[in-house]
């Protein structure tokens, strides 16, 4: 796989909330590069800072001190609206808790990232449904989360991710929520996405979805404490 | 993101909680019906106020004898007398007066037979029933010769002639009125009740027959003073008060008549219905503010409930404006509905005539009440909306 421009690059992130005593190091110099097309896994037991780490890549969060490029823009120097704009065209979140718009169609839902993008409607529902289609959910475009099964869910949620075509799929715990079969459904989707050439960054703490990404970093307390390749 | 699509996002949000969007229109709704309904009632009581003044005659000028108000009580006063009305019709020294017309009244009782009807004779003029604007409906007018030879002869209105008369024509007939024999010429046509009492409840006479018989020749009781056109009612209205206070020798201090005009009774009345009609809607706006109260709050409520959805617009790329412009629509939209509805049965229920009085929307509480619905929820959305909008995207998609 060739080494372009790396679409993250992370150097010396520190997350630190509080002062004093009651300070607490959330990430304590972490430093990564994703190369595009990498699909890397992030790992590591709760409170070892991977939910930090995950809102300070996905641009939600800003980190006390380093640098964070995202496509090569400084993160750090950009206001709230700059950051929302980022969010939109550069990041596509799958969530482990789905987060999709209740009450509101699976098309709908899709729709949304190219609405605040200001994408016309009749281009819109065109992107949006080929986004749902791809991920198998044809026949489903006009129902609402609430009728939908978990795995059709996070199906929807990853045709949300997708439609905008963003440099990163960001997915956190994406299959947390799922069983087994739903969980295959959803994997087999990222590894097709990988295979398309697309940059995932995917925080889990099971073994076996981890299997799934070329490599995988772990942390701990706050550091990566292991980075390695699969295969 | 632009204005239709988050109109139409407001109106999904509304439609996904039906109940409490009803309810909340509900205040707005209520608010905006009384606001136009109690504005409505003003304006119908204006309306009828209007139309029985004018139905008194049309550019009246009515001169009382007395001093004003507030005046000194030693004052000498001059009674209002026959050469005074005479001076008032001299068309060089008044040219804008097209007429004037005294007039002398008496309590009556009138029998026929064994009816018998209370009410007050005016004894006047015949060129009062024009001044006065009252029309012969049936039979005629008494004239000239007879208010010269003191005929005892009298015109009726219509709420005499049904009770004295019945069905049966009363032209030609012959009624006592304190013992005093008069034949009826005519019939007024009917006027209707006002705020001034059933001013169809008249007897007219000459003025001559009356103060002969029945009221002695003391002062007029008024001289009735018909303005050309309402354009020159207060020159006709100045020509009239300079020729009596040169008659009686008298000058603004020592003046020792009045002189009531038409336009500034209308305006007297007006001025106390405006205010009144304002302090009707001031009450019925308060209404509404509480029916804004009632948007904040359920946005308030909304905005909690969806912290977690506005988190969710947020990662996926809503900025700031987007956030606010979707609650302050949502806010916006959830009153206009509100003021809709309030319309509608603003319209229904000033179809609904009250003691007489007929509501009458004017377009502009229509209008008013649109625009302040929307001023409502701008207002009283921008707050939660506001705070929608602060949220911050992680804390928002943590909560539960």
């Amino acid at each position: 796989m060739t080494q372009g421009t790396p679409v993250l690059d992370l150097v010396d992130i520190r997350k630190i909330y509080g002062a004093g005593d009651a300070e607490v190091r959330a990430l304590d110099g972490v430093s990564l590069t994703v190369n595009t097309g990498d699909f890397v896994a992030i790992m590591g037991a709760s409170g070892s800072g991977k939910s930090t780490l995950m809102n300070i890549i996905g641009a939600l969060d800003v980190a006390t001190t380093g640098e964070y490029h995202l496509d090569g823009i400084d993160i750090n120097s950009l206001d709230e609206d700059a950051l929302s704009i980022v969010r939109n065209r550069k990041i596509g979140f799958i969530f482990q808790s789905f987060n999709l718009i209740p009450r509101t169609s699976a098309l709908a839902n899709v729709e949304l990232p190219l609405a605040y993008r200001g994408v016309r409607r009749g281009e819109r529902r065109e992107r949006a449904q080929a986004a749902l289609a791809a991920v198998g959910l044809a026949d489903r475009m006009h129902h609402r989360p609430n009728e939908l099964s978990g795995g059709q869910q996070q199906r929807v949620a990853v045709a949300r991710a997708l439609v905008a075509q963003p440099s990163l799929l960001l997915a956190d715990e994406p299959t947390g929520n799922l069983d087994s079969h739903a969980t295959a459904d959803v994997l087999s989707l990222l590894d097709a996405m990988h295979a398309e050439g697309r940059t995932i960054v995917m925080i889990t703490h099971e073994d076996d979805v981890a299997a799934h990404a070329q490599r995988v970093v772990t942390l701990r307390d706050g550091r990566v404490s292991d980075d390695r390749r699969n295969r | 993101m632009n204005l239709m699509e988050s109109i139409r996002s407001g109106w999904q949000a509304i439609l996904a909680n039906r109940l409490r969007s009803v309810l909340t229109t509900l205040g707005i709704m209520i608010g905006v019906a009384a606001v136009i309904v109690l504005v409505a009632f003003g304006q119908g009581a204006r309306n009828a106020v209007t139309g029985s003044i004018e139905s008194l005659g049309t550019n009246l000028i009515t001169i009382f004898p007395g001093t004003g108000p507030g005046a000194d009580p030693s004052l000498p006063v001059k009674d209002l007398t026959i050469e005074d009305a005479v001076a008032l019709n001299d068309p060089i020294s008044a040219p804008d007066v097209a007429g004037a017309a005294p007039t002398k009244r008496a309590p009556v009782t009138c029998t026929l037979g064994s009816t018998s009807h209370s009410t007050s004779i005016t004894g006047t003029w015949p060129g009062y029933f024009a001044i006065s604007n009252s029309a012969v409906d049936a039979g005629t007018y008494f004239t000239n010769a007879d208010e010269l030879d003191g005929r005892r002869v009298v015109v009726i209105g219509k709420t005499v002639a049904e009770d004295m008369f019945g069905e049966a024509d009363p032209i030609g007939q012959q009624i006592n009125c304190n013992g005093v024999p008069f034949a009826v010429l005519g019939v007024l046509a009917p006027k209707g009740a006002s705020g001034f009492g059933d001013q169809d409840d008249v007897i007219i006479a000459p003025l001559s027959t009356v103060r002969n018989h029945l009221t002695g020749y003391g002062s007029l009781d008024t001289i009735a003073v018909q303005a050309k056109s309402s354009q020159t009612q207060s020159l006709a209205q100045d020509q009239a008060v300079a020729i009596l206070d040169q008659r009686h020798g008298v000058d603004i201090t020592t003046r020792d008549f009045q002189v009531f005009n038409q336009a500034s009774l209308l305006d007297t009345v007006n001025q106390a219905i405006g205010i009144f009609t304002a302090l009707l809607g001031a009450v019925a706006a308060i209404s509404l503010l509480v029916g804004g109260i009632g948007i904040t709050n359920i946005m308030l409520v909304s905005v909690t409930e969806r912290t977690r959805e506005i988190g969710i617009r947020k990662a996926i790329g809503a900025s700031r404006r987007v956030i606010l412009m979707q609650f302050l629509i949502e806010a916006i939209v959830l009153s206009l509905i509100g003021a809709f509805f309030g319309l509608v049965i603003a319209f229904l229920v000033t179809q609904i005539e009250v003691a007489g009085i007929k509501p009458t929307i004017i377009p502009l509480s229509v209008v008013g009440a649109f625009g302040i619905s929307v001023g409502i929820g701008l207002f009283f959305g921008s707050w939660p909306a506001n705070r929608a909008a602060s949220l911050r995207p992680i804390e928002a998609l943590r909560h539960e």
